[in-house]
């Protein structure tokens, strides 16, 4: 579209200048509350330059929250995520719209509703079933009478249990099992064109190969979408971890160890160490999501011919 | 290289039949052409050829084998897609070579053959490109690369030409013709645009609302109609039809509300004498009689005309229908002039009123279009 409208034109770009002051002030403060002395920090009067303690805080803030392991542990989780949800919402997807067998529609809303229940709503559900992943059919021998029959002929008491607490995949798990990745496929998939698919098939291409050398080289930028989202999403939870991890040397992840740098109430109050703190804490996502941007943009327009 | 046979093949959707008991041979080497209008069930018969679309009731066998209820890949037909269906983030050569890649065949093998068959399309410079930086014309001659590589023994057309403009796809018809005639594999060409139909064919195949109206060489198909339906689709612009009274005699027939005579072929008087007919006449069978008197003589006042360059339709009214006359060279009547026609006893194309059928002559079968005369056929005139 091609206007002239100067009026118009300054008027966007002071709501433009504004919106991206207002996202950058709080940032550049933080990097600048980093870089001073904790009397700095404290001082009355706000600093608007930086300092020159960054290194130290930085290296302060690195040693007191023991992010070594916990850096460890943020990068497994978020990878895992990313590997596991690019997996299984691809393989989902290419179920849902490519096959028609009976009860399809039935699982598209079941994964449709999950949805509507993310994580925060049903967390208490969630831990139950991570604290014992077969509580559930347990529940269902127990019911139908099944384990009451297997003690009367073995004589064992039948007690399933899978305590995901306090490990990997307690933190994988139920970050990976949501529907907005099949959901983006989903779209995806819908836009090809059935020729493709016939051809495909024409070419003597079975549904496997068809989705190992079509579907995924085509939907490249759909994966460098869903990762990105993904591993910021990963990365910064905080409620399921602090929820259930308590071996917090082994376990614990940055976001959770984040908290620790901030002062408490009878503490000093070196907030440069916190912002310090956060300044690293933020610099994975900051990075893939700055390499991915190119492919993560193409990705959510999906139109590349 | 295979026959088709066709029989009985039906094809619902839920409740909606849209093939209704097709019978059909194909012969080996044949190019066969399946014309219609859109929705007349053709690319459903393609498709269920190729195994794209699963067969109601009836079976086809391709080389004597049925093969209802095989894979596509195990039929051993090869299509190309209206919209030429290439994978686009494949290299041409990669495009043309995915089946045999599929099929297990080692790299350097392939590579040959891909490498031959580009060469045979002139598409040998542009092996390393992806479909988006071709034209029109190159993704269709890749499309077709594709399906000639795999040396299919059956060739499946699907409107391959119908998204080139209008040079390209004289181009890409003589093209084809020209690669049917150099592989000599069995191909069945689907398509609604009757002059691509009449220069590809060697047999037609005329559709209609799901069944069959006539098979037949273009020439049949179009000088002798075997269905009202045919002979106002084939041929352009359309045939010209009006209700007669037949004479007692079967000499002529009088057209409905008219003084004019329509001659009839002598061998047909018999069999019709005495009936009401449709007669068809085409517009470019008609010719202007100058300074004729003879009030029997077919007369038509045209009120206007559209210049074709070489010649002229003129369009008018006759017994209350449009009437259109296709006027050869540069000489034309003025609007408004009344013109009388003469045509010639064999372009008088005489239709039953109730079936619309042809009306044949009796005990005269070589009158009879001889593909239908063929008992394989009997199922397709209803």
């Amino acid at each position: 579209m091609i206007e002239r409208t100067p009026l118009l034109n300054i008027v966007t770009h002071v709501i433009l200048v504004a919106g991206a002051l207002l996202l950058i002030i709080p940032i550049w403060l933080a990097f600048v509350a980093a870089t001073l002395t904790v009397a700095e920090v404290n001082s009355p009067n706000v600093h608007y330059l930086p300092g020159g303690e960054l290194w130290n805080n930085l290296t302060a803030a690195w040693t007191r929250a023991e992010f070594g392991v916990k850096f460890m542990n943020s990068m497994i989780v978020a990878i895992a995520v990313v590997i596991g949800k690019v997996i299984i919402s691809a393989i989902s997807a290419f179920s849902i719209v490519f096959f028609n067998y009976r009860l399809r529609m039935v699982f598209f809303w079941v994964i449709f509703i999950t949805l509507m229940l993310p994580l925060e709503v049903r967390i208490v559900p969630t831990y139950s079933v991570a604290a014992n992943a077969l509580y559930p059919f347990q529940t269902i021998l127990d019911a139908t009478g099944i384990s009451w029959l297997i003690a009367q002929i073995a004589g064992v008491e039948l007690s399933l249990e899978w305590n995901m607490l306090n490990s990997y995949t307690g933190l994988i798990l139920p970050l990976v099992a949501t529907a907005t990745g099949t959901f983006l496929y989903r779209q995806f998939f819908l836009t090809i064109p059935d020729e493709l698919v016939e051809a495909a098939k024409m070419d003597g291409s079975g549904p496997f190969r068809f989705f190992i050398e079509v579907l995924l080289p085509l939907s490249r930028t759909n994966i460098a979408a869903l990762a990105t989202i993904m591993f910021v999403y990963a990365w910064n939870q905080y409620l399921w971890p602090l929820l259930i991890i308590t071996d917090r040397a082994n376990y614990s992840t940055v976001v959770m160890e984040l908290r620790r740098l901030i002062p408490g109430p009878d503490a000093i109050a070196d907030w440069n160490v916190a912002m310090a703190g956060t300044l690293i804490v933020m610099l994975p996502p900051l990075l893939v999501v700055v390499l991915m941007q190119r492919w993560f943009v193409r990705g959510l327009i999906s139109t590349e011919k | 290289m295979a026959d088709i046979n066709i029989r009985k093949v039906e094809k619902f959707y839920g409740k909606n039949q849209v093939v209704h008991g097709v019978d059909l041979d194909i012969r080996n080497g044949e190019f066969i052409v399946i014309l219609g209008p859109s929705g007349c069930g053709k690319s459903t018969l393609l498709r269920m050829i190729a195994g794209l679309e699963e067969i109601s009731a009836g079976e086809i066998a391709i080389e004597n084998t049925v093969v209802n209820k095989l894979e596509p890949r195990e039929r051993g037909c090869a299509m190309v897609f209206q919209n030429y269906a290439l994978y686009p983030h494949m290299t041409v050569a990669q495009n043309i070579g995915y089946a045999l890649k599929v099929g297990g065949m080692r790299k350097a093998e392939r590579m040959q053959k891909v490498e031959a068959t580009a060469k045979s399309l002139g598409l040998d410079q542009l092996l390393d490109r992806k479909p988006a930086q071709l034209s029109g014309g190159q993704r269709q001659r890749v499309a077709m690369g594709r399906a000639i590589v795999r040396e299919p023994k059956v060739f499946l057309f699907d409107e391959p030409l119908s998204n080139l403009d209008a040079k390209l796809r004289v181009q890409m018809r003589l093209e084809i013709r020209r690669l049917h005639r150099a592989l000599k594999a069995t191909s069945v060409f689907v398509t609604h645009d009757q002059v691509e139909a009449m220069s590809l064919a060697d047999r037609l195949v005329v559709m209609n609302g799901g069944r069959i109206e006539q098979v037949g060489t273009p020439e049949e198909v179009y000088h002798a109609p075997a269905s009202v339906y045919v002979g106002g689709f084939i041929g352009s612009p359309a045939m010209n039809f009006l209700p007669c009274g037949v004479s007692e005699d079967g000499t002529f027939a009088v057209i409905d509300n008219t003084q004019f005579r329509l001659p009839i072929d002598p061998g047909m008087g018999k069999t019709i004498a005495g009936q009401s007919v449709i007669v068809g006449l085409r517009p470019e069978d008609l010719k202007i009689v100058p300074e004729a008197n003879d009030p029997h003589l077919l007369t038509v006042a045209f009120d206007f005309s559209e210049e074709q360059g070489s010649g002229r339709l003129m369009h008018g009214r006759l017994a209350g229908r449009d009437f259109v006359l296709h006027s050869a060279g540069r000489n034309h009547p003025a609007p408004g002039t009344p013109c009388s026609l003469s045509i010639a006893p064999e372009s008088v194309h005489l239709f039953d009123p109730t079936t619309e059928k042809r009306v044949v002559a009796e005990g005269n079968p070589a009158a009879e279009p001889a593909a239908i005369s063929q008992p394989d056929f009997a199922g397709a005139i209803q």
